[in-house]
């Protein structure tokens, strides 16, 4: 049974695009097959986040208008061999692929695949509906900060309206610093705002640039806390229960140290 | 010396976090309740039904709308009564 997700924002810049590398690397570390369908059309960045922006022969729209086959369209990842990428063209525009044609692409492929994975462009227009039509589940991506969480409040009821029932949330870029000094939305304030069921919060790191500028995903190099983060997304996917992390609380000590730095 | 005073014994400024996030609570109070003109109609027809019951009421003049203010949203009905029905 294999499981169609959308990645999407409504904001742009908050992470989507680099989720779904992510996500898609960390399932097939895990074996699984899964293809990445890139919907930004006229905006194409998941050819490059992945590394494989030199092996691009056709796109998604040779694909739903029916000049090539989808597998022919399928860039297989070097590293990772039970990942592909389907790239969106780089100069077409937005309304060159409609929801049906992609309800019927992921029909077809559903067969091949454990999962697909769809990354939605920014916006609620077109593109959006288009990338949405054929899933089965939604993650909407945000920042703790506050024009990110408007626009997921907004995307959340427009997957309301288009009767996605299973949307889930990913916090990103979360600056555990600014958080503890209480200059950051916290966790516990966007739950409550946005109500719907968090799998993932993944904190700022500059090793996602770094990861970005190689074109590996972060979620391959062990030791960072943005590779763990997408890690732990994975395996609740997968349906494991993983706690979230926790800072630890401030001893004795520190509380002392910070009642007399407020005194003196 | 007032403003190390004020810091000590006085009101504690709010953290730009919290401030975020009364603002967002505010703001998506708006953004939520922006509801078509077809549900409206639809909530005034409703409200309609429902009060006819009771009362004898004047469709015509009747006004429904969402007011808000900057830190809440009302739903405000003005709804000219013509005459009240016998208690039965």
């Amino acid at each position: 049974m294999s499981q169609i997700i959308v990645i999407t924002s409504g904001k742009g810049g908050v992470g989507k695009t680099t989720t779904t590398a992510n996500i898609g690397v960390g399932l097939a570390m895990r074996g699984n097959k899964v293809a990445l369908i890139d919907t930004d059309t006229g905006l194409r960045n998941l050819d490059l986040l992945l590394g494989l922006e030199n092996r691009i022969m056709y796109d998604l729209i040779d694909v739903t208008s029916g000049r090539v086959p989808y597998n022919k369209a399928l860039v297989r990842h070097k590293k990772h061999d039970s990942l592909y990428l389907l790239p969106t063209s780089q100069v077409k525009d937005k309304s060159a692929v409609n929801p049906d044609d992609l309800i019927k692409l992921c029909d077809d492929m559903k067969k091949d695949f454990d999962f697909i994975i769809i990354d939605c462009p920014a916006g609620i227009e077109q593109g959006f509906k288009t990338a949405i039509a054929a899933a089965d589940m939604a993650i909407v991506v945000t920042m703790p900060e506050i024009s990110a969480v408007r626009d997921a409040d907004k995307i959340i009821g427009e997957l309301g309206r288009a009767d996605k029932e299973n949307v889930k949330l990913i916090v990103n870029r979360i600056r555990p610093q600014m958080v503890e000094k209480g200059d950051m939305l916290d966790m516990e304030d966007i739950n409550e705002i946005l109500s719907i069921d968090c799998i993932g919060q993944v904190p700022d790191d500059e090793a996602v640039v770094m990861a970005t500028n190689r074109g590996e995903p972060v979620i391959a190099m062990k030791d960072s806390i943005a590779g763990k983060a997408y890690l732990n997304i994975v395996g609740r996917l997968c349906g494991e229960s993983i706690p979230f992390f926790k800072p630890p609380k401030e001893g004795f000590f520190a509380k002392l140290k910070r009642l007399f730095s407020m005194l003196f | 010396m007032l403003d190390l005073l004020m810091k000590v014994f006085g009101k504690q400024e709010k953290r730009s976090g919290k401030i975020a996030k009364e603002r967002l609570q505010v703001v998506l109070i708006h953004d939520r309740a922006s509801v078509s003109p077809e549900i409206m109609e639809q909530l005034k027809n409703e409200i309609i039904a429902v009060i006819s019951k009771y009362m004898d009421i004047n469709k015509n003049e009747m006004e429904i709308a969402l007011a808000n203010d900057s830190e809440s949203v009302a739903l405000v009905a003005n709804i000219p009564v013509n005459s009240l029905r016998h208690a039965k």
